[in-house]
């Protein structure tokens, strides 16, 4: 087998492209699985519902994907508020630590709800957005970067980092730090908990629309597609360590590359394997994280 | 053991009312939709063996039906005899159940239900890749017309063997629910940490359940092929089976073996119904609906609903 240096070349560039796209993928759970210790298995089916709205809102408005992600972000915010509410009044609050049986399950039927609803809705054919940059490129004389994948990838990164000083910064985003470490000590300083686990698990959906849009970017979207990305979006949060952004954002592009690696030179049909088997290997090997002790 | 004679007399009259049905019954279609349910009980029963009693939720129940369903595939192949691929895919199973487990047990809880899932994609890919198996288009495994035992038709055949399955695996959940194990199991759902202080093996005891309640899985699976006839990796990993093996007991009510049985019926009836009046979509729909509604307003099942009264 011959491997073209140029192949390889270009197999890394659109890996670490798609890589920070699904930075965002699985900012989204890191922020509801990592820190809230929320396990909520229907995060990829809130990616395609944001990727449907997308669709909705480009196809009835003509609006941008981009402006289409800002325009959700209210609604999934008080979404995931809603979510929590229940989440919180059924299975947290009794439990202490969370009725872990319970809450999977429940997210797990929410997951096939939504999946079976936009069936209903819009049918099961593939969805698409056509935008004025859909089939354009960026030349950098020997590499060419298509802005369908170069735009979702800036916007994620970008989003990511915002997110991380968000966390670190404000007064909000210490609390939710705060949270994940001790709720008890955090009620004794007269801070709510619950509320502020609301808003952040509303932020852990804003993510996922806005995902949902950058999505509908990249490519074309099925309601079922959410299932190819519970395993990849697990596997970045555990891989990166629990809750560590950073961390997060490098996981994701080491699965970018090996995914377009593996598509490139076994075949796109391996492809799926490489997250979920990633996951299995780390969680068997390094439950840690690749950046843990 | 309390009320063995009772129980045993309940399976013995569940045994023959459902199987005399082919011999009252001429339709081969209500065999198909009763072949079906029974499947369900056996996934929900052996689903219950560890959600249920020890409280760890495993998604992937498509995973081991296909496990057993596709080694009753590469039997086939090889033209072993039925009995053989049966035993064969029932012990493949367990087998990965019990790796399953040795590998992600000692972490949470959840890490364990995150593995499963990642589970069934692996697979998949590695069967939508090996031509032997039938890659992604699929093989076909052909079946005599008659049944073997000269009562009615083959698919007559297949439903007492799924009878039997699911009877057998009924009387083993039951058997594990008043053991030392089921104890211990039990023990571990309530409190982990508790239990292992308390000196109950609690891995031990988890890898156990894990490989019996594959073991069940793999079985409920390896009479599949020879019921659809033409095997492709999307019938045996539907995610329908991961998501009733999980409904099923907790529309029921978990932790007793009783559970799974009515969840099973009263689901895989429901949905042999609406996929004649409606769609599999609804059916899905129904399935999801039920588990969320369920799980939110009413934990311990249908079981619990009647206890309080």
């Amino acid at each position: 087998m011959d491997i073209s240096l140029d192949l390889l070349f270009n197999a890394i560039v659109s890996g670490v492209l798609l890589g920070g796209f699904y930075a965002a993928m699985s900012l989204g759970i890191s922020i509801s699985f990592g820190m809230l210790d929320i396990v909520n298995i229907s995060h990829p089916v809130m990616i395609i519902l944001g990727a449907y709205l997308t669709w909705w809102l480009n196809e009835k408005f003509g609006i941008d994907p981009v402006l289409a992600a800002l325009i959700m972000a209210p609604f999934f915010l008080l979404l995931g508020i809603i979510i929590y509410r229940i989440y919180y009044d059924r299975f947290e609050r009794d439990a202490g630590g969370g009725d872990s049986l319970r809450g999977l399950a429940f997210f797990f039927g929410l997951l096939f709800i939504i999946e079976m609803i936009l069936i209903l809705l819009f049918g099961v054919d593939y969805r698409n957005v056509n935008t004025s940059y859909t089939d354009v490129s960026l030349n950098l004389g020997f590499v060419s970067l298509p802005y369908r994948l170069l735009i979702p990838c800036v916007l994620s990164v970008g989003l990511l980092l915002l997110i991380r000083e968000f966390f670190r910064r404000t007064y909000f985003g210490r609390a939710v730090s705060a949270v994940a470490q001790d709720p008890l000590a955090l009620q004794l300083m007269g801070v709510n908990p619950v509320k502020i686990k609301g808003y952040a698990f509303g932020l852990s959906l804003m993510v996922a629309g806005f995902s949902g849009a950058m999505l509908m970017i990249i490519q074309s979207v099925q309601p079922a597609a959410g299932r190819e990305y519970i395993g990849l979006v697990f596997a970045v949060c555990v891989l990166g360590g629990m809750g560590n952004l950073m961390g997060t954002l490098f996981a994701a592009m080491i699965l970018g590359i090996a995914e377009t690696m593996t598509s490139t030179f076994a075949g796109p049909s391996w492809a799926p394997a490489v997250s979920f088997g990633l996951l299995l290997l780390t969680l068997a090997f390094r439950p840690q994280g690749i950046f843990g002790k | 053991m309390k009320n063995n004679s009772k129980f045993l007399l309940g399976m013995l009259l569940f045994g023959v009312v459902l199987g005399s049905l082919p011999f009252l019954i001429k339709s081969e279609y209500f065999f198909f939709a009763a072949y079906s349910v029974l499947q369900f009980v056996i996934l929900a029963t052996a689903w219950n063996i560890l959600g249920g009693y020890a409280g760890y939720v495993n998604f992937g129940s498509a995973a081991f039906f296909a496990i057993g369903a596709y080694s009753t595939v590469a039997g086939f192949k090889l033209q072993l005899p039925q009995g053989v691929n049966i035993l064969l895919g029932t012990f493949i199973a367990g087998l990965i159940g019990l790796g399953m487990g040795y590998l992600t047990l000692r972490l949470k809880g959840v890490f364990f239900s995150i593995a499963t899932l990642a589970l069934s994609v692996v697979l998949l890919t590695i069967v939508i890749n090996t031509p032997f198996l039938g890659g992604a288009r699929g093989v076909y495994v052909i079946v005599p017309r008659e049944s073997p035992i000269g009562v009615g038709q083959y698919i007559h055949w297949l439903y007492f063997l799924i009878l039997g399955m699911a009877i057998l695996s009924i009387i083993v959940a039951r058997y594990i629910q008043h053991s030392s194990l089921g104890q211990g199991l039990m023990a571990i759902r309530d409190d982990e940490l508790a239990a292992e202080g308390l000196g109950v093996p609690t891995l031990r005891l988890k890898l156990i359940a894990t490989t019996i309640s594959g073991a069940m899985m793999g079985l409920a699976g390896t009479t599949f092929p020879y019921l659809i006839t033409y095997m492709e990796p999307t019938a045996a990993f539907n995610l329908s089976f991961a998501v009733n093996s999980i409904a099923m007991p907790i529309v029921g009510g978990l932790g007793s073996w009783l559970g799974p049985l009515i969840g099973a019926l009263l689901l895989g009836t429901i949905q042999q119904v609406a996929s004649v009046t409606l769609s599999s979509t609804w059916n899905l729909l129904i399935v999801g609906g039920m588990l969320v509604f369920f799980v939110t307003l009413a934990p311990n099942g249908i079981m619990g609903i009647f206890k309080k009264k």
